[in-house]
């Protein structure tokens, strides 16, 4: 029997967009306020969930085609680049620098090399999430 | 003042999460236990509310839109088993 699921699809297409702001707005803020890349990465993977919830794994891989295992590779090179960087500069492994600097629209704005790291870390959950969400839920 | 009735109120909400556990282990289907644990979800969206305003910070504020979040996936994935036996599926249109 086919069932027409328009109610939750309709929703599902408003609200996963808030879920990936808020996601965003956690991971960003997450050095002066709560948050960071973990539970950042944990709620935009809560985001794809729901799209999975919705439609299905076929569906879900042609809307964002991302091997999920390549995202894992990706986020750790992030966070060995970060600190194996700093071993140019003649610091310690995982030496951390920030700097002042005067952006178009945002204005003066601080920016720091750990946002870097951070990145590597929210690559790495929404990797590890999907993978296991996805493996568990295409065996029979 | 303020302190005394957000302390009446957390007791309050407290009391109704009571009530729902009670609905929670007594429910007769599957679908009861289900829509109490979404209220009590909700109903912890109110009691972090309450105590942040009672430790008069603003650090809890994405705990409440967090839970509202995790409430609603929990909710919708539990109702899809319910209704289809599985949570994600391979192709809908076969």
């Amino acid at each position: 029997m086919k069932k027409n699921d328009v109610i939750l699809q309709t929703v599902t297409n408003v609200v996963a967009f808030m879920i990936i702001l808020f996601s965003l707005q956690v991971f960003f803020s997450g050095h002066y306020h709560p948050g960071g890349g973990f539970i950042g990465g944990l709620m935009t993977s809560g985001a794809i969930v729901l799209l999975l919830l919705a439609y299905d794994i076929k569906t879900v891989a042609s809307i964002i085609p991302i091997d999920y295992k390549i995202l894992i590779g990706i986020g750790l090179f992030f966070a060995v680049g970060t600190g194996a960087g700093s071993l140019f500069f003649n610091v310690p492994f995982l030496t951390h620098a920030f700097n002042h600097f005067d952006l178009p629209l945002l204005g003066e704005t601080s920016l720091h090399t750990a946002v870097l790291f951070d990145t590597g870390v929210y690559l790495v959950v929404i990797g590890v999430t999907m993978t296991i969400i996805q493996t568990i839920g295409e065996s029979e | 003042m303020l302190d005394l009735v957000l302390k009446i109120s957390l007791i309050a909400v407290t009391l109704s999460m009571l009530a729902l556990l009670y609905r929670v282990i007594k429910g007769p289907s599957t679908p009861d236990r289900v829509i109490a644990l979404d209220a009590i979800g909700i109903n912890l969206v109110a009691v972090i509310a309450l105590i942040s305003m009672i430790l008069k910070t603003s650090a809890f504020l994405e705990v409440i839109l967090l839970v509202g979040i995790l409430a609603f996936i929990g909710t919708v994935a539990f109702a899809k088993f319910l209704e289809k036996g599985e949570i994600i599926e391979r192709d809908r249109n076969h």
